[in-house]
Formats: C-alpha cells, sequence, structure tokens
C-alpha cells in the first residue's frame, strides 16, 4: 500500500473526512443535539397547550385579569412582575455571553464576575417564579364553581374617572354577612371521626344570601363575549345562576380547581413553567458548578472555557424557552 | 476529546491492565457494549416470544387448561386456564418488549455501536463513557420492564399504546396500578438511555470519519444508523412530554388526557381534557419508532446484499436520498394511526396523502434491492438468506400498508388481525431478519468464529416458512373482522368459522418459535466452538474487516487506515479480486466509479 503518494481525492472538503466539519468538538455537538431533543419536549407540552386552549377558546382565562400582582405593592399592575422576571432572564443570557467572551480570552477575573452575575440572575428568577406560584395558588377574591365547570365570579360596577367599570369584588367582602362559622371536624371531637377535606370559607348558601344583601353586586361567568371580555350578567340572572347551579367556592388554583376559569388553565400553566422552572434550577447548579472550577482554575489550567460554552448554550436555550412560554401563557 | 486519537494512545490502551469489571461489565469500549445490547436484547426477544406464544395458544384453544400456562403464569392461570386480565397484560409488554427492547435497541444498539466506530475507521465512540451510561440505562429499564410482571395487580395491561384513561386511571383495571407505573419509569429510563446513545451516533459520525470518509463513500449502514439516530433524538422526546403529562394525570390529579368521568357511579373531578391529545403526542413518536426501528434493519440489507452480489449497491445515492425522504415523511403521518379516533376528516385525508406518499422512497429501496442482486454473484449464505426474506416481508407487509395507509379502506379492517399481519409482517419481522441477517454476517466481527451455516439455513429455512404461515392468514381472518386484543373469539358464533384457522397459524407460531432454539444454541455454542474465523471471511469492502480478528482497544494496531473510494467496489474491471477494500488507493490511471 503506498501511503506516501496516495490522495484520498477528499483533501480539503469540509465533509471529507478527518477533521471537523462543523468546527465543533464533540461535547459542544452534543449540547447542541440535546438541545434539539429538550427542543421538541417542550415543543409538544406547548402544543398540547395549545390544543387544550383551542378547545376551550371561548372561555380561557384571561392573563391580563390572572396575573395582576407586583411584591410589596397592592393593586392591580398586570404583567408588570413576570415582565420584570423576563428581563432579570435575558439580562442573565447578556452576562452569560460576555462569560463565554472573557473565556476566549482566558481572562479567569471577567468570567468569575459574569459567571457569578449570571448564576445571580438565574436565582432570582426561580425565587420570583416561587412567588408567582404562590400568589396564583392564593388566588385574591375567590370564586363559584358550578355543575357544569365553569366559574362565576363576583364584582361590581365602579365610576373611575367618570367611565364605569366592573371592578371584582371578594367573596369574604360580601358573604360574611351571613356567615357563621362551622367547625371542621377533629379527631377530638367525636369517636367515630371520619377526615374531612379543608372546609372551604363560605358555603353557596352564605355566598347566595350575602349576594341577596348587596345589591350592587353581578356575577361574571367565563364565557368571553365579542368585545373580548368575560361576560358580565344581569342582577336576576346573577342570582338565578349562583341559585341553580353554584357548586363549590373555590379560591385560588391548584391542579384541579381554578378560581379563574378552566382547570386545565392551571394544569398546564403549573406543569410547563414547573417544567421549565426546573430546567432553570438544573442551569443554575450547572453554572454554579463551573462557577466553583472557574474560581479554582480547572480551565486556566486546561487553557480552554469550553465548559462555559457549554452551558452558556443550555443557558441560552432556557431563556430562549421562556420567551416561548411568556408568549404563549402570559401575551396571548 | 481530540476527534483523532494518537497512535501512541492506541498503544497506551491495550497495554492497560483490564480487569473483569472494566473488560466485560462497566466496558467503554464500543465493541463490548454493542455485544452487551445483543445479549441483554436477545434475553428479553426470547420473553417477548414466549409471551406471544402463549397469547397464540390462548387464541388458538380459548379457555383450555395449559400445562404451560400453569407454569409461566402461576396465579393469573387458575388450574391452567388463562385469566382474561392477563392476556391483555401479555399483549401489551410483548408489543412494548418487541419494538423497544428488541427491535430499538436489541437492533440499533447492537450495530450502531459495532459497526459506527469501525467502519468509519474510529478508535472508539466520541464517548465511551456515555455510551457505558447508555447501556446500563438501557438494562435497568429492561430489568423494570420484567420486573413488572412481580407485582400484585400485574403488569400494565392498557396495550403497548397505552391509551388514557385506561393508563390514566390507576383504579381502570388491574394493571393501571403499579404495573403502568414500572411500565412508565421503565419508559422513562429508556428514554433517557436512546438519547445519550442517539447523541453518541450521531456526532461520531459527523466528527471521527477517517481521512478520506465523505459522506458519499459511507457505506449505507452507516447513513442508516445515523438517521435512525437524528429520528430518535426527535421523537423519542415527545414520548417523554406524554408520559411525564400522563404522570401527572395519574398522580397529581391534573386533566390533560382526563374528561367527566364516572367510575362505580362516581364522578371524578377530572374536567376538559382529551385522550386524543395523548394519541396525537404518543404517535408522533409511535410512527417515527417504526423507521427507528426499520432503517438500520434496511441499512445491513445494504450493506448485505451487495457484498453477496459481488456487484455494487444500486443506486447508492437513491438509496440515501429515500432515507432522508422516509426520516422526513416519517414524522408528518402519526394521524393515520387515528383515522378512527374522532379526529376531524379532513385531517384524516391530510395524512392519507402523507402516508401513502412514503411508498415511493420505500418502493425506490425495494426495487434497488432487487437490482442489486440481478444478474449478481449470488453467495447464498445464511446471512444473504435472511437479506432476502427482508426483502420479501417487506414488500408483502410494504402493500397492505397501502391499504391500510388510505382512511376510507382503513376504517373496514381497523384494530382487526388485518392490522396485526401487515405490521408484524412489515417492521416485525423484517427488523428481525434485518438482525439476523445482522449477527450472521457480523458474528465473525463480534465473536471472531463462523457460525455454522447449516443449522443457519435450517434456522432461515423454518423461520421463513412459519412467519408467513403465521402472518398471511391473518390477513384473511382480520379481513373477516376478527378483533384484535380479545382474550377469546368464542363468544362470538360469527368468528366459529375461524377456529381452525387461528388453530393453524398457532401451529406454525409454536413451530417457529421453537426454531429459534437451533439459532439459540448455534449463536451461544459458537462463542467457545465455532470455526475459526479468517480477517475478511466474506471478502468485503469496508474497513471493519481491516482489523485483526481479536479485539483490541481502539481498534487497529498502528495508524487509523485512510479511505481512499467508496464502499461497494465489487467485481470492479482492471483488478484481480472482484472487491477491492476502502483503504486501496486507486491504481495509476483508475477512475473512481461514479455513483
Amino acid at each position: 500500500m503506498n501511503t506516501t503518494v496516495a490522495t484520498t481525492g477528499t483533501e480539503g472538503k469540509t465533509w471529507g473526512g478527518g477533521n471537523d466539519p462543523l468546527k465543533a468538538s464533540y461535547g459542544k455537538m452534543m449540547m447542541w443535539f440535546f438541545i434539539v431533543s429538550d427542543a421538541l419536549t417542550f415543543s409538544a407540552f406547548l402544543a398540547a397547550y395549545g390544543f387544550s386552549r383551542f378547545k376551550f377558546i371561548d372561555s380561557w382565562p384571561i392573563a391580563d385579569e390572572v396575573f395582576t400582582h407586583v411584591p410589596f405593592f397592592h393593586g392591580n399592575y398586570p404583567m408588570i412582575y413576570v415582565a420584570f422576571m423576563t428581563f432579570i432572564l435575558i439580562m442573565s443570557s447578556v452576562t452569560m455571553v460576555l462569560a463565554v467572551d472573557a473565556g476566549h480570552h482566558l481572562n479567569k477575573k471577567k468570567v468569575t464576575w459574569y459567571m457569578f452575575l449570571t448564576v445571580i440572575g438565574g436565582i432570582i428568577f426561580v425565587g420570583s417564579q416561587a412567588w408567582e406560584w404562590n400568589t396564583f395558588i392564593k388566588g385574591e377574591y375567590g370564586a363559584v364553581q358550578t355543575n357544569g365547570g365553569n366559574i362565576l365570579q363576583f364584582g361590581e360596577y365602579k365610576t373611575v374617572e367618570g367611565e364605569q367599570k366592573f371592578e371584582r369584588v371578594a367573596i369574604a367582602d360580601f358573604a360574611k354577612v351571613a356567615h357563621s362559622e362551622r367547625t371542621q371536624h377533629e379527631s377530638k371531637s367525636g369517636l367515630w371521626f371520619v377526615s374531612e377535606g379543608t372546609l372551604p370559607e363560605y358555603s353557596i348558601d352564605e355566598v347566595y344570601k350575602g349576594l341577596v344583601a348587596n345589591e350592587n353586586i353581578l356575577i361574571r361567568n367565563q364565557i368571553i363575549n365579542e368585545h373580548g371580555h368575560k361576560t358580565i350578567l344581569s342582577r336576576e340572572e346573577s342570582l338565578k345562576q349562583l341559585k341553580s347551579d353554584g357548586k363549590a367556592v373555590v379560591h385560588g388554583a391548584n391542579l384541579k380547581v381554578n378560581e379563574y376559569g378552566s382547570p386545565l388553565f392551571a394544569d398546564f400553566f403549573f406543569f410547563i413553567t414547573g417544567f421549565h422552572g426546573f430546567h432553570v434550577l438544573s442551569g443554575v447548579v450547572l453554572n454554579v458548578i463551573v462557577f466553583f472550577n472557574v474560581i479554582i482554575g480547572t480551565y486556566e489550567r486546561r487553557k480552554s472555557y469550553e465548559m462555559v460554552e457549554k452551558v452558556g448554550l443550555y443557558w441560552h436555550f432556557v431563556d430562549l424557552v421562556w420567551v416561548f412560554v411568556f408568549t404563549f401563557f402570559y401575551l396571548v | 476529546m481530540s476527534a483523532h486519537a494518537d497512535t501512541h494512545d492506541a498503544h497506551d490502551d491495550h497495554h492497560h491492565k483490564e480487569t473483569f469489571i472494566t473488560k466485560y461489565i462497566f466496558s467503554i469500549d464500543h465493541k463490548m457494549i454493542a455485544k452487551q445490547y445483543l445479549i441483554t436484547g436477545t434475553i428479553m426477544g426470547v420473553i417477548g416470544v414466549i409471551m406471544s406464544l402463549m397469547m397464540r395458544m390462548q387464541i388458538a384453544w380459548p379457555e383450555e387448561p395449559n400445562v404451560i400456562f400453569e407454569a409461566l403464569l402461576g396465579k393469573w392461570a387458575p388450574d391452567g386456564v388463562m385469566d382474561a386480565d392477563i392476556y391483555l397484560a401479555l399483549v401489551t409488554i410483548h408489543g412494548t418488549i418487541m419494538v423497544f427492547f428488541v427491535l430499538t435497541a436489541g437492533l440499533s444498539g447492537t450495530f450502531s455501536n459495532l459497526l459506527i466506530p469501525l467502519q468509519i475507521g474510529a478508535r472508539d465512540m466520541a464517548s465511551g463513557f456515555l455510551n457505558m451510561v447508555s447501556y446500563w440505562l438501557f438494562f435497568i429499564s429492561s430489568v423494570i420492564m420484567v420486573s413488572s410482571f412481580f407485582v400484585e395487580a400485574g403488569p400494565a395491561a392498557a396495550g403497548w399504546t397505552i391509551y388514557p384513561p385506561l393508563s390514566a386511571l390507576p383504579m381502570a383495571q388491574g394493571g393501571s396500578g403499579m404495573g403502568m407505573t414500572l411500565w412508565l419509569v421503565a419508559m422513562a429510563i429508556f428514554i433517557a438511555s436512546s438519547l445519550l446513545g442517539s447523541l453518541n451516533y450521531v456526532v461520531t459520525v459527523i466528527n471521527l470519519r477517517t481521512k478520506g470518509m465523505s459522506m458519499t463513500r459511507l457505506p449505507l449502514t452507516i447513513w442508516a444508523f445515523f438517521v435512525t439516530a437524528i429520528i430518535g433524538i426527535v421523537s423519542f422526546p415527545v414520548l417523554l412530554s406524554a408520559a411525564l403529562l400522563l404522570i401527572m394525570d395519574r398522580s397529581f390529579g391534573t386533566s390533560f388526557f382526563l374528561s367527566d368521568i364516572f367510575i362505580q357511579g362516581e364522578v371524578l373531578h377530572y374536567q376538559g381534557g382529551s385522550p386524543v391529545l395523548f394519541e396525537h403526542l404518543f404517535w408522533f413518536l409511535g410512527h417515527p419508532e417504526v423507521y427507528i426501528v426499520i432503517l438500520p434493519a434496511m441499512g445491513l440489507v445494504s450493506e448485505i446484499m451487495a457484498t453477496n452480489s459481488r456487484k455494487p449497491i444500486f443506486g447508492y445515492r437513491a438509496m440515501i436520498t429515500s432515507i432522508l425522504a422516509i426520516a422526513f415523511l416519517s414524522t408528518i403521518v402519526w394521524g393515520h394511526h387515528m383515522f378512527i379516533s374522532g379526529m376531524n376528516p379532513f385531517l384524516g385525508s391530510v395524512f392519507t396523502f402523507t402516508t401513502l406518499l412514503i411508498a415511493i422512497p420505500s418502493a425506490v429501496k425495494a426495487f434497488n434491492w432487487i437490482t442489486t442482486i440481478w444478474k449478481g454473484n449470488i453467495q447464498m449464505n445464511t446471512a444473504m438468506l435472511f437479506s432476502i426474506g427482508f426483502v420479501s416481508t417487506f414488500i408483502t407487509g410494504g402493500l397492505t400498508g397501502i391499504i391500510l395507509g388510505d382512511s376510507a379502506l382503513d376504517i373496514n379492517v381497523h384494530d382487526t388481525y388485518f392490522v396485526i399481519a401487515h405490521f408484524h409482517l412489515v417492521m416485525g419481522i423484517s427488523a428481525l431478519y434485518g438482525m439476523f441477517a445482522g449477527i450472521y454476517h457480523w458474528y465473525p466481527k463480534m465473536f471472531g468464529r463462523m457460525l455454522n451455516k447449516k443449522l443457519g439455513y435450517i434456522h432461515f429455512w423454518i423461520t421463513a416458512v412459519c412467519a408467513y404461515g403465521v402472518f398471511f392468514p391473518m390477513h384473511f381472518i382480520g379481513m373477516a373482522g376478527l378483533p384484535r386484543r380479545y382474550y377469546t373469539n368464542s363468544n362470538f358464533p360469527l368468528f366459529d368459522d375461524l377456529a381452525d384457522t387461528n388453530q393453524i397459524i398457532t401451529i406454525f407460531a409454536l413451530v417457529g418459535g421453537v426454531a429459534q432454539l437451533i439459532y439459540l444454541w448455534n449463536f451461544f455454542s459458537s462463542i467457545f466452538y465455532g470455526k475459526k474465523a479468517v480477517q475478511n471471511p466474506w471478502r468485503s469492502t469496508t474497513l471493519e474487516w481491516t482489523t485483526p480478528v481479536k479485539h483490541i482497544h481502539g481498534n487497529w494496531p498502528g495508524e487509523i487506515p485512510h479511505v481512499y473510494r467508496w464502499s461497494y467496489d465489487y467485481s470492479k474491471p482492471g483488478h484481480d479480486d472482484d472487491f477491492v477494500m476502502q483503504n486501496v488507493p486507486l491504481k495509476e490511471g483508475e477512475e473512481e466509479l461514479q455513483h
């Protein structure tokens, strides 16, 4: 075999073999293909979300009415806090880019600093999400679930700056007229104690009496009218519907009920933001590991900060997914 | 990290002292991992076949006592009469094991691991460690799947497609409880294993091809494994999504797939979900999955047919194009599994159209195989026989695919034995033939010894006759309306006429099943007593036959060979031999064949 003069005929060709055609190490490429795979997982979740939302297109909760809270402030600030979270996450992507760039220049001090900022950004995001979940689970005004699975919310018209506006009223504010404490069964109160789920604060009857006593209060159901708002019932209809269909008082949201509307909204919200939050958390853990490796000089000795680049790829991916989750859950 | 380990490294490698554990158990050598996959896959295959034989015996002689049932099923076969619940569980686990554990991991795992580094000229996979993790995850997942037979209420029994609500409500049937949980856990681990394996295969093919091994000189096996791995990366995560949502429904009370359900007069709280959503997610994996199963077999068969016909493969580029076309089309046809699910009929016609498009690349491949052996100098060894068998069953099963892919025709035979016959021939038996062909062909590379040819012939002919004997009559009983998955048909006088046919099918199945013992004997005894193999027993052109018979770490003792020509230079004029290996430089004035 005359190997000294023979040419393979593929010299200089990108895909000719014996080189890295995509100019990437195997580790970086594996990260890319892992991201492709993970992107498909998220796509499946978002497609399932779209499928379910489309099924209830005329009654899906309006995000502007759900996510209105900002920590330490009272009042109605739709989307403000989630915009802040998103901003923080995107900024942490920027600091990650700066860390990768500093890594290319083998600048340990700068990599350390920017990795630190990235970790902080990630922690703020995860913390904010925990707060967001907590608020969503607690709920605010409470609502009544009907036998058909609908949600009835309460509110009254108020004149704000000359305009008639429908403002929500918490069940606790008007139902207490007729409220009498019913004590929950406890083991000490009887021999034949059977544990029962937590009692709703108010019974349907109490809510109904409260509604009768407050003549301004109307019911809003979850059907979206032609103006893109939820339908507000007349006084007579409100009383009638509550009387005939009311099943239970719900407060806040969990995987089974949701005071803002369809339980699927809460199911998908918790699952998809939870799954994303789990990704952010793993990203923070990876970033912390890399951060400490930077500090003890592992990559300095290796003369390559490629590890920073790899976790960077993952971090950007997690950010990108959030942009989609944010769009589909909060904006549209 | 460097793409091409220095020759020094390779030398160092086999000076290392290897312990039993690093060599045979936690090995990071791709050849050993391939063997581990093969042995595990074989064991799972035996389990899967035994299950199918028990189902067949129940169908042929319904509710009759059988000592085999009593021995194997224990409490699920009181006095030897099979329980209806366990029949459904057998259907479920047989399907799962055969599709995922035998024909995905057993086939792809074995041959991708064995052949990718050897045929592209690499010392090992890109990451030997991840490769090892991938195998052990597969092993754990196999153990969990089989262990579900030992839980109190029995294994999952909702069919391998685990449609909710049977799979989503733990109280729906016996197997919906712990058995279903174990199924989901096993599959989640399996998906992780498959992902790690696929990442390795793709990256290795992209980065580690030796000098001169351009993409258009790759053997078709590598193309098939490469594309299979990409389909796996794209489709398995969607099954993971479906499984996670299902776990939420089962254990945390969400309503993704459930809506308005009463159990024993009690209204459950589920509200608004849709089981059709699960079907969409499942079949987005489920359909590409059948190509994950069949493409590696196609690659193996292409290689074996060219070698044993002593002719270049016909239409090399057409073969690659059709692999890519099949891979692309496989992701947009899933709806043909859901024609009667309540999906919009217009969508059904769209899926019919895309489904029938797949016939084009499939036919291109089938014709190319036939033209490859046309006027060839055919070497009728066992591998070649199984390859020809593959083409035969692929065409037979493929033709009924055209019927089932058309929504108007499919509705009439939906969920009957016609469907069973179709997919068993086109992906079950075909892929199994591809796997057998691969084992008979590359056994010398794996174990350094030859399989017995006579036993191989007997194995092939009994298997071939029995496979058609089982699945051909199923078309007719399917058209007569016999539904699949029924534990017994004796309650329906309308099916009484089919009882004889069912018994004949079962006899073929039993004979075919027992014939696999010949293969198992051949396989295991040849490891120790087989004829010693020479370096290139089939006089093939690809690089794996330039490595020494005895396995070494790093595959080649010296430098990695360079590649000067494509992999199908058989019977090229101007050469003494009827094959020219890929590492032989072009002669003075010799042109590389246009391909």
